[in-house]
């Protein structure tokens, strides 16, 4: 059967040039060079629409997506937590401001938490420094901490740590947020867009602290945000405020106040952050605390 | 761990050894087992794909039988791949972000294009192509509600010409150059979505991407070893011992090479014994036991390696029978293996605390959407859409348009 003679505009002008035998003719409908075209045009299609989505979502991330008044210019501020764990007494008072000033739902749920370490003394004669290491944290510590388990005597050391998002400079958290719902804003908070998250979790895998939750209510991951819708209206996040050993030191770096408590930490202490380690550069940095902090 | 341990939270949540940071102590781990059969569906269809691209492309032409099967396995499979995935998502709806804003520095994300180019511009592609001769054949011959599908599957190409069916070829063969690193590529990324997270010590682990394409292509070789099986035995047909036996062998070669990367991977742990070590250990020893000592290894890499093995030394002395047998076994072992594997990493790594200092214990539910019986539906859900497959492209009634029908090749 022969073929029949391929259509005029289908045909290329070398094919003009050096027409080939009947029986070797492309075939009627498709040229490899038309269907290879569409195909094309239609990958670039859809690259170029996520590409011009992903700069809208990069425009969007710097203007909508916070609690910050209008106005607000987040290039002009470099907001940093301490925490003097020397000074923290473990009342739990920072913990229980945070759930309430941030509506975090009740049950295993916390934006800050305070941990207790006991470290006992060894043994005598087993030829170690230090005993066990226990640690504890009911309730995130809301409401304070029970006896300690051991007597007292048998405490070599025994602190309390603050926990909370250690903002860090490369957050694993926002490097594998697969919308960019997650992000560092340029004032050193790392903020989620909660209309934006799609709740898959891998931020929450990725934080190395602990510090994210898939909320109940929302369905979508929350953290720490320093009280931004605070901070950014000239107010001191809630567990600032509200610790009566000023173990949370807070400040702006890019507009230091006079006698500012955040300078004189930074001077008077020799600081640690925590799982150096990972790389992810924590911002948040602590004085007083212990090997045994992770 | 060289201290003991205790927490106070123990007293309140049983469930809960040592202490774990209070954000880890919910109910069920985040990642529950529908992310187990996330890894374990999509590495299925990586190893169905490898599977047949020993035909096409390596010409292994023994393995004809199993060329369409295969192919319609790894699509059953694909199609399903995302589902657990977006049933665990906290907005479903709005898991086309992940494609329209992508992060790029996610895994995740990346793992969204990865997909849909393999599903879109690979697989689907190449097996239009590799039907479309048969579809325009069928679409004549067949009457009714079928011949209408097979007529709107041509798409309105019907020129069966030899020139039209020579490009078909050379464009089927391109597409399966492509596949095979899209293969690696995509179930490699499913790998590097655990192996990136730095902050748990059992997944951040460079090996992780290549342990997860190997243990695919195992997993997928013996899913297309036991269809084969079980779909000859319902047509009441005789197995293609040649074929059987060359699958077996190639299955055998990807489990010890599996094997190989695996123990690798423990013996570096073991030898480097980095922070967080000793609670890896410890889940190894007591949480993991079943799952990865009796499941994992024992069950699932020892027992189908000797059975494979014995075959490979001695095939020509074991009577066909016993052969059959021990290919099936073996098979459905390393599947059994595989999802064992696919546990300890996914539930494994989320047992413990990333304070490193305790553990704690995950009890699957039974309904819900987290449960044992979406868990079940899910992993049908791709046997059943293959089944349909089966049914309307390898029907032993249609006539071919390559040669008499066989019981891969429709």
């Amino acid at each position: 059967m022969i073929p029949p003679e391929p259509a005029g505009p289908m045909k290329t002008t070398r094919e003009q040039q050096t027409p080939k035998p009947v029986e070797q003719a492309p075939c009627s409908q498709f040229s490899r060079r038309n269907a290879l075209g569409k195909l094309g045009a239609s990958l670039v299609g859809v690259f170029a629409a996520a590409a011009a989505r992903t700069a809208k979502a990069a425009v969007q991330q710097l203007l909508v997506s916070s609690s910050a008044p209008k106005g607000y210019d987040p290039t002009k501020h470099s907001w940093r937590m301490a925490v003097d764990a020397n000074k923290c007494i473990g009342c739990g008072l920072c913990a229980e401001a945070c759930k309430k000033e941030n509506h975090v739902p009740e049950g295993p749920y916390y934006r800050t938490w305070i941990e207790r370490y006991i470290i006992t003394r060894p043994k005598a004669g087993s030829g170690e420094a230090r005993g066990e290491v226990l640690v504890d944290c009911p309730n995130g510590g809301m409401h304070g901490f029970p006896e300690p388990p051991v007597a007292k005597e048998d405490i070599l050391h025994s602190f309390f740590v603050p926990k909370l998002c250690n903002l860090c400079e490369h957050s694993p958290c926002v490097q594998v947020c697969p919308v960019g719902a997650t992000f560092d804003a340029p004032d050193g908070a790392v903020l989620i867009d909660p209309k934006y998250c799609i709740g898959c979790g891998f931020c929450i895998q990725a934080c190395p602290y602990g510090c994210r939750f898939l909320s109940p209510v929302t369905k979508t991951a929350e953290k720490c945000t320093l009280c931004y819708h605070r901070i950014t209206r000239g107010l001191k996040p809630a567990c600032v405020e509200i610790c009566p050993a000023e173990a949370r030191v807070f400040g702006d770096l890019k507009n230091p106040a006079p006698n500012d408590p955040l300078q004189a930490f930074y001077e008077n202490n020799r600081v640690q952050a925590l799982k150096p380690h990972l790389g992810t550069e924590p911002r948040v940095l602590y004085a007083g605390i212990d090997k045994e902090v992770r | 761990m060289t201290n003991e341990i205790t927490n106070i939270v123990v007293e309140v949540m049983p469930r809960f050894e040592g202490y774990v940071y209070p954000n880890e102590a919910t109910f069920q781990p985040l990642w529950s087992v529908l992310i187990v059969l996330y890894p374990y569906i999509t590495g299925l269809v990586a190893g169905a794909f490898i599977m047949a691209s020993l035909v096409r492309v390596f010409r292994v032409h023994v393995l004809e039988p199993v060329y369409r099967l295969s192919l319609l396995t790894a699509f059953a499979f694909l199609l399903c791949a995302p589902l657990p995935l977006l049933f665990h998502l906290g907005h479903p709806e709005r898991c086309l972000e992940v494609m329209m804003t992508p992060h790029l520095t996610s895994p995740m994300a990346i793992f969204g294009f990865v997909y849909a180019w393999y599903l879109m511009a690979v697989l689907l592609l190449e097996l239009w192509f590799d039907y479309r001769h048969d579809f325009v054949l069928w679409s004549n011959t067949t009457p009714g509600f079928k011949g209408l599908l097979y007529r709107l599957f041509t798409v309105g190409v019907t020129d069966t010409s030899a020139p039209a069916l020579a490009l078909d070829h050379k464009i089927g063969h391109i597409l399966s150059v492509v596949g095979i690193p899209s293969a690696f590529l995509l179930h490699g990324y499913v790998g590097f979505i655990f192996g990136s997270v730095k902050a748990n010590p059992l997944w951040g682990n460079v090996l992780m991407p290549i342990i997860f394409i190997m243990s695919a292509m195992v997993s997928g070789i013996a899913l297309c070893v036991l269809n084969y099986m079980v779909l000859t035995w319902i047509r009441r047909r005789v197995v293609d011992m040649k074929c059987l036996d060359t699958m077996c062998m190639v299955l055998f070669y990807a489990l010890v090479v599996d094997t190989a990367i695996e123990g690798l991977d423990w013996i570096h742990r073991i030898y480097s014994a980095e922070e967080g070590f000793q609670v890896i250990q410890y889940m190894a020893r007591e949480k993991l036991f079943y799952t990865l000592s009796v499941g994992q290894v024992c069950l699932g890499t020892l027992v189908p390696l000797m059975l494979l093995g014995l075959l490979q030394l001695a095939r020509r002395r074991v009577p066909e029978l016993w052969r059959r047998r021990m290919c099936f076994s073996s098979a459905l072992l390393i599947m059994i293996g595989v999802l064992a594997m696919r546990w300890n990493v996914v539930i494994g790594g989320q047992t413990f605390s990333k304070s490193l200092r305790g553990v704690m214990t995950y009890k699957m539910e039974f309904a819900g959407l987290e449960g044992w019986y979406m868990a079940a539906l899910l992993l049908s859900l791709p046997f059943a859409i293959l089944t349909i497959m089966i049914k309307l492209f390898l029907s032993e009634k249609l006539p071919s348009a390559e040669g008499p029908p066989a019981t891969g090749r429709g």
